[in-house]
């Protein structure tokens, strides 16, 4: 692939960057917005798989990188929750091929539980960090932050948001790279953290990261707008999307864009605050920039609470800069998603409402329960986290008649993800009342468009393998009683099945199993078009 | 800045193509040497809800998002769009509604594409240009139809 121009979304410039660079593997868990990077880079020839779940994606692509290969690891804001474990280690370790870690930030909450920060990541966890603004940024910085990794031989975060992973905009990109890896070599010393070991490998990364600040300030991964000739009145100093933003709202003001947000160039940004009478932080979310330059002795001005919720946007930044707290016009509320029409879900949260169940929801299009007209779903908290719930909230209800209404309710991706270590839980430590767990088993990842998982009997490429077979996995681990069920054709039994399950003391998984429409839809689709071909 | 610049909001319900519709948009203004972004949400608004998605060209475009009062254009597939896109919209603000199209081609799974023909009253983009998008992004007789449909969305 020659130098070419194209429209691409920000995720689509990672996939195409990381295929520039040659990349070995590709690796992640599905999650909005970060779902179509691995999904366009295995459609560009690239090698990309799904995990069951960031964890794991992280420790492979730490494998890959060991092996002297690149690696790209993709994931939401909240599956670095998940890998932080193998996170927090790996820049101990360091790396040998580039090994670049995606997180997509959701500001704002477009399709998320939570809006946090994860530039704090960075700092805690002592890596370098890139924000791109756009699609061309999102291309150059990956390109950028493969090299990087590999010259300092450690993990970078290439830190996008919503607004970024899914905006498109124009990118040229570059001639492909020529990567092989280089033979393995053992290195115990630096890779086995024992404490002897990460004592010393601590050291390293201290200076390390104390090197990357010094060189981030001597190879101008920032750029100013509008440069004060004298001083100025007001400067902005920002990053990723909100150099945008701040740059139309702001046309002529002089603006400290960072491309490399930690470590900070602090020489740069020294030099551009004394060329300021005053200087305000654009941030979305946390006061990551503000703490960090006010902690260095920088002396700049943070933005009123109103700004640490929701995404920014032109109008907001207007108001950001003039302190203004007051809020931004609202249209009328849009329509809330639903449940599609004739989701096989629907028929679980019919019966759940009807028989008046306590409900432990998770992640995915079944939380949707929650919403009219089921309203049967009590809590939602993270990946896998229903199983637990419902487990201690018996453990609180005791052996009472309310305990025995508690169920958890699952989905098949999210039960690999992070589910089965509930499971675990339900057999060692079975509450006296037992628990049911309901498997809503829809054969797909559904919430984030529909991808595979290890049981669904496709690979991310749709090359197919030996599914994960969900009923025996139960089984195996113990659970007195695992059913399979399908919510529509065997409706009233379902019913019936699961009053039987709450009232005894049993450890119970229902595998509530029938495909999800829109995953039926694009089954026929494809074998349409293969009969075409 | 923005003046330079051309904003055409599309809002509609999942399932109705706004996404499509927007994605030819951006393809057209870049074949046509525009400078361009396009930004939308995607995930929850794939099941039922509401959906838009902005589109900005020019000669250099910044935000990806079109500001509070400076959509150009709004192209609203599902009419109760309109209020929800309210911030949006300035007193010229054109608004291509479902009720512009004949009753058939309103409710039609083809309403996308009438209305980006109605918008190219106004965009006045080469025809040939939005045929070839259109064969590219449908195949066979469902791109013939998608072309007359948007030949009635220009009143041709």
């Amino acid at each position: 692939m020659a130098d070419s121009t194209q429209i691409l979304s920000g995720d689509a410039a990672v996939a195409l960057a990381a295929k520039t660079c040659g990349v070995t593997l590709g690796v992640g868990y599905p999650g909005t917005p970060s779902t179509e990077i691995l999904e366009t880079l295995a459609s560009i020839g690239g090698n990309a798989e799904w995990a069951p779940n960031e964890k794991v994606a992280l420790e492979v692509a730490s494998g890959v990188s060991l092996g002297n290969g690149r690696a790209l690891v993709t994931m939401k804001h909240v599956g670095l929750n998940v890998a932080a474990d193998p996170l927090f280690t790996l820049t101990y370790m360091g790396v040998n091929g580039g090994l670049v870690i995606v997180s997509a930030d959701d500001p704002g909450m477009a399709s998320s539980q939570n809006e946090q920060d994860n530039r704090n990541y960075a700092k805690f966890a002592q890596m370098p960090m890139l924000e791109p603004a756009d699609s061309q940024e999102a291309y150059d910085l990956t390109v950028k932050a493969f090299e990087i990794s590999e010259s300092f031989h450690v993990p970078v975060l290439l830190r996008m948001t919503t607004r970024v992973c899914h905006s498109m905009g124009i990118v040229k990109s570059g001639a492909l790279q020529a990567f092989t890896p280089a033979p393995y070599v053992a290195d115990a010393k630096s890779k086995v953290m024992i404490p002897a070991n990460a004592r010393r490998a601590h050291v390293r990364l201290v200076h390390v990261m104390q090197d990357l600040a010094k060189w981030n300030d001597a190879n101008a991964l920032h750029t100013v707008f509008n440069p004060a000739s004298e001083k100025a009145e007001l400067g902005v100093i920002t990053s990723g999307i909100c150099v945008m933003h701040t740059r139309e709202a702001a046309p002529s003001l002089p603006v400290l864009q960072l491309k490399m947000t930690w470590p900070l160039p602090m020489d740069a940004i020294r030099k551009f605050a004394d060329s300021c009478k005053r200087v305000i932080v654009v941030e979305e979310g946390s006061r990551f920039l503000e703490e960090n330059l006010k902690a260095a002795g920088i002396p700049v001005e943070g933005k009123e609470e109103v700004f640490e919720y929701g995404e920014l946007s032109v109008g907001r930044v207007k108001k950001l800069l003039a302190h203004d707290s007051s809020p931004m016009e609202a249209g009328a509320p849009g329509r809330p998603p639903a449940l599609c029409p004739g989701c096989p879900h629907r028929k679980t949260f019919e019966l759940l409402h009807e028989l008046n169940l306590i409900v432990m929801g998770d992640i995915g299009c079944y939380t949707l329960g929650v919403l009219p007209p089921f309203q049967a779903m009590d809590a939602s908290e993270c990946m896998g986290a229903s199983i637990g719930l419902g487990l201690g909230l018996r453990r609180s209800l005791g052996d009472t008649p309310e305990a025995r209404r508690v169920v958890s309710v699952i989905g098949d991706s999210t039960f690999l993800h992070s589910g089965l270590t509930g499971i675990v839980d339900l057999v060692y430590n079975k509450p006296a009342t037992g628990h049911v767990v309901l498997l809503l088993d829809n054969g797909t990842t559904a919430m984030t468009g529909l991808q595979e998982h290890a049981a669904t009997g496709f690979r991310l490429d749709r090359s197919p393998v030996k599914p994960i077979d969900l009923e025996a996995v139960c089984k195996s681990m113990g659970v007195d009683n695992v059913d399979v069920i399908d919510p529509v054709a065997d409706h009233d039994e379902y019913s019936a099945l699961l009053q039987k399950r709450l009232a005894s003391d049993d450890s119970t998984v229902i595998i509530v199993r029938r495909p999800c429409l829109m995953q039926m839809k694009k089954l026929a689709k494809m074998a349409r078009a293969s009969e075409v071909k | 800045m923005s003046k330079d610049i051309t904003s055409i909001l599309f809002a509609g319900i999942g399932g109705q193509g706004i996404i499509r519709a927007s994605d030819m948009l951006t393809e057209a203004a870049f074949r046509l040497g525009f400078d361009v972004k396009k930004s939308e949400l995607h995930g929850m608004s794939q099941r039922g809800g509401s959906v838009s998605s902005d589109v900005r060209f020019g000669k250099c475009v910044l935000s990806p998002m079109i500001p509070n009062g400076e959509a150009d254009y709004l192209v609203a597939v599902s009419g109760d769009q309109i209020e929800v896109s309210r911030p949006f919209l300035n007193d010229n603000t054109v608004i291509v509604r479902p009720s512009d199209l004949s009753e058939e081609d309103a409710k039609s799974r083809m309403a996308n594409i009438v209305m980006l023909g109605f918008l190219n009253r106004y965009l006045k983009f080469p025809q040939d240009l939005w045929e070839n998008l259109i064969r590219e992004n449908f195949s066979g007789p469902l791109a013939e139809a998608n072309i007359e449909a948007f030949r009635r969305g220009c009143g041709l």
